[in-house]
């Protein structure tokens, strides 16, 4: 019964979002302010009905109705009830449920708290969010309904893909959408701004609140990803320059791009034009994710299955609001006034150069993406694009990128000077120097890239660093008095320098690992020792272990420090899932201060050994350390007073700039 | 400078640097791409010792020889043309016999492919084919 309220409440949403769609459209042509109204209960209807729809869904899973096939197809009754839940999203049609719901909270959230915008403009990005909401829901309801039933109910179901049964599913699909998903406001506000044909900085105001907070996801979401890819999969990588990872990667690129745009235009009121391309774009690009993930043009090791009609409608659903956005951006951008002038060495031009580098960087990562599929469509051949030609496109771009980023916070506004800036960052600079010549003397004199990727990460550490000690005015004024000018900072400034920072965490991780891991693989007899990494493990033997839904082959070896203190028993396994048949490796993670020690197992051999792949991590866990940090300084950023979702008037926003600039 | 000048010089440094990301992205193409063949593709464009390729195909039944230390050796075919692959690492779970693979790698001597990349199914829908039959007769399966 539940099923089938679920499937109505689906059905009455997107009648819903249509009203949402044409009613404040109308609205706002018209200029009543009755009609433009409409759009707020129906947005916020409009999400009560999706999350009853969802919870029906979830419902059917945690009691395991195989009668209706969603459920049959992904789920099992021995399953821990954790994955129970969470498997409503981990297959197509409950993640394209969630996908929608998420949509349509975002929406919500406008309509409610948007309070303080003006009417025509809300119901402008109401309408554009009713749109996309209509789009999708049809799209479900054609392509993928997840509440078919099934006659008759069969008895068992067919299981979740074992990889999926982790806690990485409860983490992983939710935040990446919030943040893929999240972008469609910066969307509907930049569409909503054509429509109306005006821009301004008050606009930019309204807009970086929920980009940052759709980035901050997106940050997350990716890092998670990463991660779970890392343990789960049993190959010791964390990113695989794979086609579904950078459909996620895109995104957050121009999002990045967006964030600091929109500084400028709203700080500045220059810029405006291109921010309200990169919204346009960074949506673009999180559909056009959707598509490569959901329409299985791609074969990677993360898309689900999927059948080709899906393909055509989302491809429809891809060329119609890219396309669109973009003929509106042609045919009204000219009408948009121009922006604010500002000298190429300032923080405008600081944060320019960062678009540059990051739109080129995202259109490398796209080419890398789509030439293997416009190639095979167009001359039949097949070729694969993989990790060295991203390392030969991106890296490139990214190091001037990183390199470059403590200057930005600590130029001027406008008219900057860059020996100034370089003499602020003068301590930060001669501290990474020197521990990047450091790196290459004791550590490792065979790569001058390790070196210069360690200094590359402590730069940006301390370039921040620097940033906090320079605006509280340490050395200038008292050190109680710069204390208290610290503790006065706007948290936005906080938020800078944390997402800063953690960019330099994750690249010394991301270096680290690249250049200095070291890995063995041999096979091991009982007993058989073998060192690593400074520390040795022995291989205790294989002991059978049952689980509530599968058995496995758990490889024990216990690890001992080079002076030989014990450090405990890692286990490897080797897993079997009895309803799919489908096996997995459980690899066996050791963290040791910010570096890991990482086994795999895999055959046994004739003679009773068996074969053991293991690596050794140094400071492996700083990239998803570093992910948290950018995502913290996102969140940080954003409960800013002067960011608020929605609280400064025009006026006020104007009244700020003014003060900002007189300061 | 003027307006103009300023718009000319951010637009031209824009163009800068998409030059310099399309001179990168056209030397890692003709650098950094591997192509794909099947295995009877191999009978009419013999791939040279050395060249790295991605060879598509089945498992054969029967070949794969494990057991000698960390090496594992096995046949990828198309039932038309086989190849043998050596590999020294470990296997993904989904590696079977009948299983679709692709593998990476550089042709050694005699012919057999020294892969250091073996990617099998990740997702796998299985289920047996009278399920799959009786669910399509009931117009619920849906073709993948």
């Amino acid at each position: 019964m539940s099923i089938e309220l679920g499937h109505f409440a689906l059905v009455l949403t997107l009648a819903l979002a249509l009203v949402q769609t044409v009613v404040p459209f109308v609205g706002a042509r018209i200029g009543s302010l009755s009609l433009m109204r409409v759009g707020e209960p129906a947005a916020i209807t409009g999400l009560a009905l999706l999350a009853a729809a969802f919870a029906a869904l979830m419902l059917a899973y945690v009691q395991s109705d195989f009668s209706v096939a969603n459920v049959w197809e992904n789920s099992h009754s021995a399953k821990p009830l954790l994955f129970k839940i969470t498997g409503t999203w981990g297959n197509h049609e409950g993640s394209m449920l969630l996908w929608v719901l998420i949509l349509s909270f975002f929406g919500a959230l406008v309509a409610a708290f948007g309070r303080n915008l003006p009417p025509t403009l809300k119901a402008n990005v109401l309408a554009v969010q009713g749109l996309i909401a209509s789009a999708f829901l049809l799209f479900i309801l054609l392509t993928s309904n997840p509440f078919a039933r099934l006659q008759p109910a069969p008895i068992e179901g067919r299981d979740l893909n074992p990889i999926l049964q982790d806690i990485g599913l409860a983490i992983h699909p939710p935040l990446l959408y919030l943040g893929y998903v999240g972008f469609s406001i910066s969307f509907s506000f930049a569409a909503a701004a054509l429509i109306d044909g005006r821009v301004d900085a008050a606009w930019a105001r309204w807009v970086r609140p929920w980009t940052l907070a759709a980035w901050a996801f997106l940050t997350g979401g990716i890092a998670m990803g990463s991660y779970w890819a890392y343990y789960e999969l049993g190959w010791g990588g964390f990113w695989f320059w794979d086609p579904v990872e950078n459909a996620s990667f895109m995104p957050w690129l121009a999002g990045t791009a967006l964030l600091h745009s929109a500084i400028v235009m709203e700080k500045r009121s220059a810029l405006k034009i291109w921010t309200v391309l990169l919204a346009i774009l960074t949506f673009s690009l999180s559909l056009l994710g959707t598509f490569l993930v959901r329409s299985g043009v791609l074969t990677s090791v993360h898309a689900f299955a999927s059948d080709p009609t899906r393909g055509v409608f989302i491809l429809a659903i891809l060329v119609f609001f890219i396309g669109g956005a973009l003929a509106l951006f042609a045919f009204r951008a000219a009408a948009l006034a121009p922006g604010g002038l500002f000298h190429p060495i300032s923080r405008e031009g600081a944060l320019v150069l960062n678009n540059l580098l990051l739109t080129t960087a995202t259109a490398t990562v796209l080419v890398g993406t789509l030439y293997p599929l416009v190639l095979e469509a167009v001359t039949g051949e097949k070729i694969s694009v993989g990790a060295p030609f991203f390392n030969a496109t991106f890296v490139p771009l990214f190091l001037p990128l990183l390199a470059a980023v403590p200057f930005g916070p600590v130029l001027a506004w406008k008219r900057g000077d860059l020996m100034g800036a370089a003499q602020r960052l003068h301590f930060a600079f001669a501290a990474a120097v020197i521990s990047a010549l450091l790196a290459f003397f004791l550590i490792d004199r065979s790569s001058a890239f390790a070196a210069l990727g360690i200094g590359l990460g402590l730069w940006l550490i301390l370039g921040a660093a620097t940033d906090l000690a320079l605006k509280s005015g340490v050395g200038k004024v008292e050190p109680a008095a710069a204390f208290s000018r610290f503790r006065g900072l706007p948290l936005s400034v906080f938020g800078t320098a944390l997402a800063h920072a953690g960019l330099g965490l994750t690249t010394l991780g991301v270096v680290s690992v690249t250049t200095l891991q070291t890995e063995r693989i041999l096979t091991m007899q009982p007993g058989q020792t073998a060192e690593i990494g400074g520390y040795t493990l022995r291989f205790e033997g294989l002991q059978p272990f049952t689980g509530p839904n599968y058995t496995e082959d758990r490889a024990h070896f216990v690890l001992t420090r080079a002076d030989s203190v014990r450090l405990g028993e890692i286990i490897s396994s080797k897993r079997l899932y009895t309803a799919r048949g489908m096996p997995t490796t459980e690899a066996g993670i050791r963290t040791i201060g910010l570096s890991q020690l990482y086994v795999s197992i895999g055959d046994s051999t004739n003679d009773g050994g068996l074969v053991v792949h293991m690596w050794w991590k140094p400071l492996v866990t700083l990239i998803w350390i570093g992910a948290l940090v950018m995502m913290a300084g996102g969140g940080i950023s954003l409960f800013d007073r002067r960011l608020r979702v929605g609280a400064p008037t025009r006026r006020k926003a104007a009244l700020a700039a003014a003060s900002e600039e007189a300061s | 400078m003027t307006r103009k000048h300023k718009r000319l010089a951010v637009i031209s440094s824009g163009m800068g640097f998409l030059a310099l990301a399309a001179a990168l992205t056209f030397y890692a193409l003709g650098q950094q791409t591997s192509y794909f063949y099947m295995p009877v593709d191999l009978l009419t464009q013999p791939a040279v010792a050395g060249d790295r390729i991605r060879l598509g195909g089945l498992v054969e039944k029967g070949s794969i020889v494990r057991g000698e230390g960390t090496r594992v050796r096995f046949a990828v075919t198309d039932h038309e043309h086989t190849v043998t692959v050596v590999y020294d690492r470990i296997l993904p779970d989904l590696f079977r016999e009948e299983q679709g693979v692709v593998v990476e790698g550089a042709f050694g001597e005699e012919g057999v492919l020294l892969a250091d990349t073996v990617l099998a199914k990740h997702d796998e829908a299985y289920m047996p084919r009278e399920v799959a039959d009786s669910l399509k007769e009931r117009g619920v399966w849906q073709e993948e």
